[in-house]
């Protein structure tokens, strides 16, 4: 009885300090930036006004959230999340189907394909906007040349597009490579029978694979979402935003108000506006990981 | 026979089709990187005489080298500082687990899902209040405790899959902690471990957002410089694939080699 609760103690105590240098320093990487962004966001504090300060109340949310170029920066944020998760998403998961069978040289596409994911997104960016898209040089105004089309100015007359164009082919690895482990998964004698039963590749396609796919799927839409809320270098290094706020999404919104107007108060104002938004993707995500966690 | 034959043959076509057009970029930079700057932005052409003109321009014209070697500092030292932090943490975790565990597990996971711009203000400001806006060691913090919830779950996952009663014969023949984990588990879970720190050095090395914030010409990485090229002057486009072919190239095989471990990682677990 005695050497069970002691067992306990020391037990108890060796996970302690085990544990204790990650989640401090997790800690205090979460409560100090997150609690100074919320007190700057009841602070009046610009960096090129040294004399203004004190407390501000709610100021810079009101002027926040009465700031058309927030809500402009909103819309533009769900337009971008919204699509590439679309383009990603279901390219995905018929690019997983489609590796999925045997065909020659499998092993190599499959790595060639996973590629723009691990390319660095400032090269990303840059290539795209630059060889591929260029308006005059590109190999896309070349190609439409070819076909006797129009080139196009990608960056202003579509600058959002041309935003989701990068993104997407930055993300649709992501998802081919997480639905195709996801596939590799699925029990092939399922499918076996439902074909012996008569089911075409349609009917395998959404009453077998598909919902064999589901877990996977929203895992990837919230893993997703939580990064490209957050989409900033592929706006930073072609458009810087515009033309006018066209390519501004939220994080490119606030970092305007940070680091150029120096507004403190308004910039952690709409750091706590990301932050919240962030968490409510966020809460979900915890969820589904927390119920996979059980099994 | 002939019909399947033919749908394989179709296979093929489409699967390699849709490969090569995603490829293309990465292809065509690596080309562009061995023109002329006057090739470079001529008509499109797979056939032209190669030099190494743009890569010697590159490294003899601009600081790449020292670019490289703090993108080299940032990624290999936070994912040291990383592991080295994470190895005992998830090794509690996954064998001396406690009512808290999937708490803990579960808090550090939401951790990663604070989004950077919403603490861009403080962590500029004690950057710049502490020296270090521009220093190697502030981007090498940043990038240990930015993978410190992924490098955790993901040797997490990797140790719980170890059969436990390995652990307790060590421990019957008097391991202590220190020497179970360093002569049991390390050795047991090493391929766990390295795909772990593949992942955490693609990420940093990757990393574009506390980069292009947090420095300017002494610590920047790689992510930045490359950044530089965003208003230049003159023609470049050789000069932007040499330079962004070094920049990916180390990166892409580490990602090759670990592709299949990565997706743990990526999903804390979720999908194996």
């Amino acid at each position: 009885m005695r050497t069970r609760a002691s067992g306990r103690t020391v037990g108890g105590l060796r996970t302690l300090s085990l544990q204790a240098p990650a989640v401090t320093l997790l800690l205090l990487w979460m409560l100090i930036p997150l609690g100074m962004t919320l007190w700057f966001s009841f602070q009046r504090y610009n960096m090129l006004m040294p004399g203004m300060s004190g407390f501000a109340g709610f100021e810079n949310y009101r002027y926040l959230l009465t700031d058309p170029a927030l809500w402009s920066s909103m819309g533009t944020t769900l337009v971008l999340v919204g699509s590439v998760l679309a383009i990603t998403v279901i390219g995905g998961i018929l690019l997983a189907v489609l590796f999925q069978q045997e065909f020659l040289g499998r092993g190599i596409a499959r790595i060639l394909i996973i590629s723009p994911f691990f390319v660095m997104p400032t090269v990303s960016a840059l290539i795209w906007q630059n060889m591929i898209m260029h308006p005059v040089n590109g190999v896309l105004a070349w190609l439409f040349g070819v076909f006797g089309l129009p080139s196009v100015e990608w960056f202003s007359e579509l600058p959002l597009v041309s935003i989701i164009i990068i993104v997407s082919w930055e993300w649709l690895p992501f998802a081919l490579l997480i639905l195709l482990t996801a596939l590799q998964s699925l029990d092939e004698d399922q499918v076996e029978a439902a074909r012996m039963d008569g089911a075409g590749p349609l009917a395998i396609f959404f009453f077998i694979t598909l919902p064999h796919l589901k877990r996977a799927i929203s895992v990837v839409i919230m893993i997703e979402m939580i990064f490209l809320l957050s989409i900033f270098a592929e706006i930073f290094v072609t458009t810087s935003g515009g033309p006018g706020l066209a390519t501004t999404n939220l994080a490119y919104f606030i970092y305007i108000r940070a680091l150029f107007e120096f507004d403190v108060g308004g910039a952690s104002a709409g750091g706590v506006i990301a932050i919240i938004l962030a968490n409510i993707v966020a809460i979900f995500l915890i969820r589904t990981v927390a119920k996979n966690l059980e099994n | 026979m002939t019909m399947l034959a033919s749908k394989r043959l179709w296979l093929a076509v489409l699967a390699w089709g849709i490969t090569l057009v995603m490829f293309f970029p990465i292809f065509w930079m690596f080309l562009t990187g061995f023109k002329t700057e006057a090739a470079a932005v001529a008509t499109p052409s797979l056939f032209f005489s190669p030099t190494l003109e743009s890569y010697m321009a590159v490294l003899e014209r601009t600081d790449y080298l020292k670019f490289a070697i703090n993108s080299v500092i940032m990624a290999f030292g936070s994912t040291a500082l990383a592991l080295l932090i994470a190895v005992p943490c998830a090794y509690s975790m996954a064998f001396l687990p406690t009512p808290r565990t999937k708490g803990t597990l579960l808090w550090m996971l939401s951790t990663k899902m604070l989004p950077p711009v919403g603490v861009l203000m403080p962590i500029y400001l004690i950057f710049r209040d502490t020296g270090l806006l521009d220093s190697q060691l502030g981007l090498v913090i940043v990038y240990t405790l930015m993978n410190l919830p992924i490098v955790v779950w993901m040797l997490y996952t990797f140790f719980k899959d170890l059969p436990k009663d390995i652990l307790e014969a060590g421990r019957m023949d008097g391991a202590g902690t220190s020497q179970e984990i360093i002569y049991l588990l390390l050795p047991l879970t090493l391929p766990g471990i390295a795909s772990t720190g593949l992942l955490a050095i693609i990420l940093s090395w990757n990393e574009a957002f506390w980069s292009l914030n947090l420095t300017s010409y002494d610590a920047a990485p790689l992510t930045a410089f490359i950044a530089s090229f965003s208003s230049p002057e003159g023609l470049f486009w050789a000069k932007l694939s040499a330079a962004s072919t070094m920049a990916i190239a180390p990166i892409l095989v580490f990602g090759w080699l670990s592709q299949k471990q990565l997706v743990r990682g990526l999903t804390f677990g979720a999908v194996k």
